[in-house]
């Protein structure tokens, strides 16, 4: 078998196992914190958000049965803290993302397209719990950022009541660079981690 | 009793409407303060020196989650508190850094009522700087049918977002 030969055997046989995973829960966890209002006010006031649902107890009881989360804050509430007790490696969201670059070899990595859908209102005082599902990975591409593959994953989000609150999907392009070029202006990544 | 307004109803809506641009000057400020409220510790959206050398951009940058904020703060000053979101779809196609002035426009691509009742609007929106768009956001959001309707009310298979 020549080198060539091996490597190919060894990509169909990493891809033959990541597809393995597709529609598989993973990474199944509770939210390091209860959702809270302090938080949703810096949100707020990061964007000069105004909508009365935050800021007007009255508002909120009236429309919305009482205090509730900017929905758009979904993913915020699984965002690991910076450091914790006892933690030694740092936490990575969208751990999938990483695993399929780590098993494909595919060293470079940008998120595409974005897409939440919203269920229940989050509210104060809710601890959500997450998991991640695979569930495609393609074939091997060319793009102008260089030869890999796309993926998508989801994230599903639940409140202690079991309740679907949001469901993100996320569509990962990971690859290897082709002529040494830039990985884009976009370098945003992950939504949550370094790409 | 507080008053609420602006209340966007079906009724008040048609494809082609344009929503009103907001136009923000973005600051070092407006990116860390976005990445910290979102939790979101990466070094590129605060320090400098990390953004230039590791990913190759011209200054920290606004972050994901941030410019998901920044789409729903534009959509609810339009809709009013009881537009409620039901989907949106991000496409990031560039950076926003420190010295921009980023623009949001958006347009009515359709306005329905679905099978149980609840009034929807789509929504075509597009992050710019000086022109060039660097995000796109398609949503799907809920408004009311009638004076009488509060879509955050709906739950289970009343809510098909």
């Amino acid at each position: 078998m020549t080198t060539e030969t091996a490597a190919a055997a060894g990509e169909e046989a990493a891809l033959a196992e990541v597809r393995a995973l597709v529609g598989v829960p993973q990474y199944e966890e509770e939210g390091e914190f209860p959702v809270e209002r302090g938080y949703i006010w810096s949100s707020c006031a990061s964007v000069e958000n105004g909508n009365p649902l935050y800021w007007d107890d009255e508002v909120a009881t009236r429309i919305t049965d009482g205090p509730i989360a900017p929905p758009s804050m979904l993913s915020v509430w699984f965002r690991p803290h910076h450091w914790a007790p006892g933690r030694t490696t740092q936490a990575l969201p969208l751990q999938i993302h990483f695993d399929l670059k780590a098993r494909l070899g595919l060293p470079e990595a940008v998120m595409t397209d974005n897409t939440i859908v919203f269920h229940e209102p989050v509210r104060p005082g809710d601890v959500l719990r997450t998991r991640q599902v695979l569930r495609s990975v393609s074939d091997v591409k060319t793009t102008k950022l260089g030869v890999g593959r796309f993926w998508v994953i989801d994230v599903e989000y639940e409140n202690q009541r079991r309740e679907l609150v949001g469901v993100e999907s996320y569509t990962g392009f990971g690859y290897r660079r082709v002529g040494g070029g830039s990985a884009g202006a976009a370098g945003d990544g992950a939504p949550g981690g370094a790409a | 009793m507080t008053a609420i307004v602006p209340t966007l109803a079906v009724a008040d809506l048609a494809v082609g409407d344009r929503l009103p641009d907001l136009r923000y000057d973005v600051t070092a400020t407006t990116v860390v303060l976005g990445a910290l409220a979102s939790r979101d510790w990466r070094p590129m959206h605060h320090d400098k020196d990390f953004a230039v050398e590791r990913n190759g951009t011209r200054d920290i940058f606004l972050n994901t989650p941030n410019q998901a904020a920044w789409f729903e703060r534009y959509i609810t000053d339009w809709t009013g508190p009881y537009g409620r979101l039901g989907r949106v779809t991000f496409r990031m196609r560039g950076s926003v850094f420190p010295g921009d002035t980023m623009v949001l426009s958006g347009t009515v691509d359709a306005v329905e009522t679905d099978d149980v009742g609840c009034g929807w609007v789509s929504l075509s929106i597009a992050l710019s700087v000086d022109g060039d768009v660097k995000t796109t956001c398609t949503a799907r959001v809920a408004v009311p049918v009638d004076a009488d309707d509060n879509p955050w009310t709906r739950r289970g298979e009343g809510w098909r977002p």
